[in-house]
């Protein structure tokens, strides 16, 4: 195993020593670890983000391995503790905050309060929308990087990042939704959570602009 | 005029309420933005839009 300083320096080599010493100093919520989630966590981990906080309420099923960044001999377990294990795996000296709970309106503030980026991962559109009212309303000195609309087979290059407002980024295509026939692809969902994650490290890089 | 989500549209006098219902939006699935500060659900009602006025309404669908 590499030593934590060797860690370091490999990725200073790769992303430069000044935005590296940002991303490891930052920590980021990762609100939902379903197939946005767990790929915007992953992604996170391997730019070597400081500290993450990671809040699902779920366990892994079979039926989210088409998709989310899980294994099957983890089926069962709690995604905070799946992705905890996978993180570590990747980046053994990333730190984790898992909450398993369900993000409420009376517990969001105060779970959400250490993180510089806040990443709304979730799957369900009422707690999309409640998440983000709350986080603009009241805690609004954060950044805050929404998804919506990344199911169907439809093109890839729907999938887009808007600067909505100063520190509100909205990532996805806008209007494919979960319906009866409209499932959801491994590829388009990362492509979306890969929107989420890099908006996450142009943030912390000071990049603003779209 | 109020530009609403990038189009100029003729919502002046309405309250934010009223715009929503007409162009049929879910409450419970967006977020509004007024002048880029978000705007309280409890104030729709109370919040009448300007000439000039940029409303932003994110929706927001299922999948992730």
């Amino acid at each position: 195993m590499p030593t934590k300083e060797e860690w370091q320096n490999a990725f200073a080599a790769r992303h430069g020593e000044k935005l590296q010493k940002v991303f490891s100093s930052s920590v980021v919520a990762v609100c939902g670890l379903g197939g946005l989630g767990s790929n915007i966590a992953t992604a996170l981990a391997r730019a070597g983000i400081g500290k993450l906080i990671l809040i699902d309420f779920d366990s892994v099923d079979l039926s989210n391995l088409h998709r989310q960044q899980y294994k099957a001999s983890q089926i069962g377990k709690y995604k905070t503790d799946a992705i905890v294990e996978n993180l570590c795996e990747i980046n053994p000296y990333i730190r984790t905050e898992a909450h398993t709970i369900r993000l409420t309106e009376e517990n969001a503030l105060t779970l959400l309060s250490q993180a510089d980026v806040i990443c709304e991962a979730f799957d369900n559109p009422q707690a999309k929308a409640m998440l983000c009212n709350l986080v603009l309303e009241k805690l609004p000195q954060k950044f805050y990087v929404a998804a919506s609309g990344m199911a169907g087979i439809d093109s890839p290059n729907l999938i887009k990042t808007k600067r909505v407002s100063k520190r509100f980024y909205l990532c996805g295509d806008g209007v494919n939704g979960v319906g009866e026939s409209d499932g959801l692809f491994a590829s388009r969902v990362m492509l979306c959570a890969a929107h989420q994650a890099h908006t996450v490290l142009r943030v912390l890089a000071e990049e603003y602009e779209i | 005029m109020v530009l609403i989500n990038g189009k100029n549209t003729s919502a002046d006098g309405k309250t934010v309420s009223q715009y929503l219902e007409e162009a049929n939006f879910n409450p419970q699935t967006i977020a509004v933005e007024l002048n880029e500060d978000i705007l309280p659900k409890p104030q729709y009602g109370e919040t009448v839009l300007k000439d000039g006025d940029v409303l932003e309404v994110v929706s927001f669908v299922g999948g992730g």
